[in-house]
C-alpha cells in the first residue's frame, strides 16, 4: 500500500499544453506506470486535440466522466490556478495537486473557504509543492523518480529539493519510501503536516517517517503534539532556517519568521519534547531514520 | 513588497481611513512650504524610511514653529537612522512627511495579517497603542481582541462595534471605528497587503478616531495585478544585492557571514546555511537559484556574492532533479571563467547525470574542490574560508 496515489489513481492534467505541463507530464508518463495512469488533460481551447496521445478536454468534470480520472496535476500560472484548483474540486475529484509556485494568498483563502464551507471532500495538496509519489507505481509532480526506492519509509516535507536530499540519503542506506509528499511551501495551503502524518500512521506499509518542516507558521508544532498523543510509529524530523534572519522571506513565501514566532529553534525544540528525534545536521537525514528502525 | 508610511497612508484614506493631513517632501525647503500650507501651530516632520522603531531612533519630531520644521527637516534628511530593524549601519533618510500635529488623547494599536491556522485574514486590536503588539501578546494577552475574517462577508458591522467597544472607545466614537476599521480591511483585501498595522490608532480630545502612523506591506505574488502599488516601490530602500538579484530571478538574501552559498530550492538552501554554521562558518547569503540554473544565471549569481568584500569562499549545493548534473557543471564551468573567481570554490553535486557532471568539473582546469555530499561539502567549504582569512 501507500499512501495518497498508487498504480489504480487515474490523472487529469490541467495545464497540460503549457511548457512546464507538458515536460512534466512526460516525465511522469515515463515513471513505472504512468502510462496508464496519465489518462486526461485539460484545456478549453484545445478541447478534442490531444498530447501525445492524452485526450485533451474542455473541462474536468469531462474529463473525469470520459476517462475515470480521480485525482488531477495542476501546472496552470498563477493568475488562474485558484480557479483551477476549484474547477477540480467542484468535478468532485479524490485528490487535486497543486505545483504551481506563486498564487496570491488572497486566491487560497477564497479556495480554502469555499472547500471548507461545502464540505467538499477533494483532498489538496500544494500549491508550490513537488507533488507526491508512491515509487514504482506512480509519480504525480516534478520530483525525479529515480532517486526513489520501494520501501517502508514514509517522507513528508514543505520543500522540493531539501525532499530530495531526504530521499536520495535514505535510498543510498538501502530505506525506500513507500510514499513521498510534498505539502509546499506557501503560508495557505492544504494538507498539512498533521493530515500525511495521520494518513501514514494509517497505512500498514509504512513503518516509519521523515518529516521535514521549515521556518514560518506553526504546522510542524501542532503535528508534534498529535504525533505525541496518537502517533504508533516512529517519526523523525528536520527543520529547515535554523541560521535565517528574522522578517525576511526565504524563498518560499510561507518561510518567514515573523514577529519572533516560527523560527526553527521552537519547531525543533518542540518536536523533542513531544518524542519526535530531530538532528540539526541535514546529511544525517537518512542515518537519524535508520538509528529508529534499529 | 514594503511601502512608506505616507505612501500607506494615501493608500488607506482612499478606502475611507482618516489620517492627519500630510505632504511627503523631498528636501528642506518642500518641508517648510508644506508646513505653511497646513497651517496651524504644531506640526511633525517624520523621516520615511522602510523600517520601524524611526521615532526611537531620533526620526519623528514635533515643531512648534516654522523655524523648527525648518531645522528638523535639516537634521532627518540625510541622517543615518539606526532602528532596531535597520541593523547597526542603518538607513539614510531620503524623503519626509510633514503632518499637521493631533491632539492625543488615547492611543490604540490595530493590525491585519493572514492567519495560518484558520486561513483567514485575523483582526488584532489592543489598548495599548505604541508597543510592539508582540510585547503586548506575551504581556498582557488579555488586552488583544482578534477577529478571524469571514472571506465571504468582510469585517461585519458586529464584528466591528465588538472590537471598538473591547478598546473601551466611548460610545460616541464607536460607529467611527467600527468604520475605520471595516476600511482598514477592505484596503488590506483589495491591495492583496500581507500585512496592515496602524500603530498607534489615536482618539483625539474631540472623540475623532485617526491613524496616526500607517505600515502596509504586500503579497508579492499578487502584485501583478496592482501595477498601481509596485509604482509606489522604492528601489533605495531594498538591499542593492537583493535588487540586482531579483532582476535575474535569482532568489538572493545579504547575510553578515563570509561562506557563500548557491542552491537550487529554498528548503535546501536553507539546510545549505544551517550546515555551515554547524561546522562552524558562517553563511554570507541565502540564494535560491531555482530550477532552471542556465549559464547566464550562474555567471549572474556568482558575480553578486563577489561583490561581497566579506567573501572568503563558495559553496555550490546542487541536487539535481529534473536539471542534470552535467547542465550544471557546464554552467558553473562557463560562469567560474567569466567572473575569475578569486575565492576558493566548493562543489557538491548529486543526483541525474551526476558522474558526467564530476567529470566536467575535473577536467575544466579550475581549483575546484569537490565535495562528495552535504556534510563533507560544508567541512570543506569552512576549512576554506578560514584558509583564506588566514593569509
Amino acid at each position: 500500500m501507500s499512501i495518497l496515489i498508487n498504480r489504480h489513481t487515474r490523472v487529469v492534467t490541467q495545464g497540460i499544453t503549457g511548457k512546464t505541463g507538458q515536460f512534466h507530464t512526460r516525465m511522469c508518463r515515463e515513471y513505472a506506470n504512468g502510462r496508464e495512469c496519465f489518462v486526461a488533460g485539460v484545456n478549453p481551447k484545445k478541447a478534442g486535440e490531444d498530447f501525445e496521445g492524452i485526450p485533451i478536454f474542455a473541462s474536468v468534470r469531462e474529463a473525469k466522466a470520459k476517462t475515470g480520472a480521480n485525482a488531477s496535476v495542476i501546472y496552470v500560472p498563477p493568475p488562474g490556478a485558484a480557479a483551477a484548483i476549484w474547477e477540480a474540486v467542484e468535478a468532485d475529484l479524490d485528490l487535486v495537486i497543486c505545483i504551481t509556485e506563486g498564487i496570491p494568498v488572497r486566491d487560497m483563502i477564497e479556495v480554502r473557504d469555499r472547500m471548507r464551507k461545502q464540505n467538499r471532500r477533494t483532498l489538496l495538496v500544494g500549491p508550490n509543492c513537488p507533488g507526491v509519489i508512491t515509487p514504482d507505481e506512480i509519480k504525480i509532480g516534478i520530483m525525479p523518480g529515480h532517486i526513489h526506492r520501494k520501501g517502508r519509509i514514509g517522507v513528508v516535507s514543505r520543500s522540493g529539493t531539501l525532499t530530495y536530499e531526504a530521499v536520495g540519503q535514505l535510498s543510498e542506506l538501502g530505506y525506500g519510501q513507500s510514499s513521498a509528499v510534498g505539502i509546499g511551501g506557501d503560508p495557505v495551503n492544504g494538507l498539512k503536516h498533521l493530515d500525511v502524518l495521520k494518513l501514514f500512521n494509517d497505512d500498514p506499509d509504512t513503518d516509519a517517517v521523515i518529516m521535514i518542516g521549515e521556518i514560518g507558521g506553526s504546522d510542524e508544532e501542532t503535528a508534534a503534539e498529535w504525533v505525541k498523543a496518537n502517533m504508533k510509529k516512529p517519526v523523525v524530523g528536520f527543520i529547515a532556517g535554523v541560521t535565517a534572519p528574522p522578517g525576511k522571506r526565504m524563498g518560499h513565501a510561507g518561510a518567514i519568521i515573523s514577529g519572533g514566532k516560527g523560527t526553527a529553534q521552537e519547531k525543533l525544540a518542540v518536536m523533542e519534547a513531544c518524542g519526535i528525534k530531530v538532528t540539526r545536521n541535514p546529511a544525517e537525514m537518512g542515518k537519524l531514520l535508520a538509528s529508529v528502525l534499529k | 513588497m514594503k511601502i512608506h508610511e505616507y505612501q500607506a497612508k494615501e493608500v488607506l484614506r482612499k478606502f475611507g481611513v482618516l489620517t492627519p493631513r500630510g505632504v511627503p517632501c523631498f528636501s528642506v525647503e518642500e518641508a517648510v512650504r508644506a508646513a505653511q500650507s497646513l497651517g496651524g501651530e504644531v506640526w511633525v516632520v517624520k523621516a520615511q524610511i522602510h523600517a520601524g522603531g524611526r521615532g526611537k531612533g531620533g526620526g519623528v519630531k514635533v515643531a512648534r514653529s516654522i523655524d523648527q520644521v525648518r531645522a528638523f527637516a535639516g537634521q532627518i534628511l540625510g541622517m543615518q537612522l539606526v532602528t532596531h530593524q535597520t541593523g547597526p549601519g542603518g538607513q539614510k533618510v531620503r524623503r519626509l512627511l510633514v503632518e499637521e500635529g493631533a491632539d492625543i488623547a488615547r492611543e490604540l494599536y490595530v493590525g491585519l495579517v493572514v492567519d495560518r491556522q484558520t486561513q483567514r485574514v485575523c483582526l488584532m486590536a489592543s489598548s495599548e497603542g505604541g508597543m510592539d503588539i508582540e510585547e503586548v501578546a506575551a504581556s498582557h494577552p488579555e488586552k488583544i481582541h482578534k477577529v478571524f475574517v469571514d472571506p465571504a462577508t468582510g469585517l461585519t458591522d458586529a464584528e466591528g462595534d465588538a472590537v471598538a467597544t473591547g478598546l473601551g472607545l466611548p460610545a460616541g466614537s464607536v460607529r467611527q471605528a467600527r468604520e475605520l476599521l471595516q476600511a482598514l480591511y477592505r484596503a488590506f483585501w483589495d491591495c492583496d497587503a500581507s500585512l496592515a498595522e496602524i500603530n498607534p490608532l489615536i482618539v483625539t480630545g474631540g472623540g475623532q478616531v485617526l491613524a496616526l502612523d500607517a505600515k502596509i506591506n504586500f503579497d508579492d505574488n499578487a502584485l501583478f495585478r496592482h501595477p498601481e502599488i509596485v509604482a509606489m516601490r522604492d528601489l533605495d530602500e531594498e538591499d542593492p544585492a537583493e535588487v540586482e538579484a531579483s532582476k535575474h530571478d535569482l532568489n538572493y538574501i545579504q547575510l553578515d557571514g563570509d561562506i557563500g552559498c548557491l542552491v537550487n530550492g529554498a528548503g535546501l538552501a536553507m539546510a545549505t546555511m544551517d550546515v555551515i554554521k554547524l561546522y562552524g562558518g558562517s553563511p554570507a547569503n541565502f540564494l535560491d537559484v531555482g530550477g532552471g540554473a542556465s549559464t547566464e544565471k550562474v555567471t549572474e549569481a556568482f558575480k553578486i556574492m563577489l561583490r561581497n568584500p566579506a567573501l572568503k569562499a563558495i559553496l555550490v549545493n546542487i541536487f539535481g532533479g529534473i536539471m542534470k548534473c552535467d547542465v550544471i557543471a557546464t554552467a558553473l564551468v562557463a560562469a567560474a571563467k567569466v567572473v575569475s573567481l578569486r575565492v576558493p570554490l566548493v562543489v557538491r553535486l548529486e543526483g541525474t547525470n551526476v558522474a558526467l557532471g564530476k567529470q566536467i568539473l575535473a577536467e575544466s582546469g579550475l581549483p575546484i574542490i569537490s565535495a562528495a555530499n552535504m556534510a563533507d561539502a560544508a567541512q570543506k567549504v569552512v576549512q576554506a574560508a578560514k584558509g583564506e582569512g588566514g593569509r
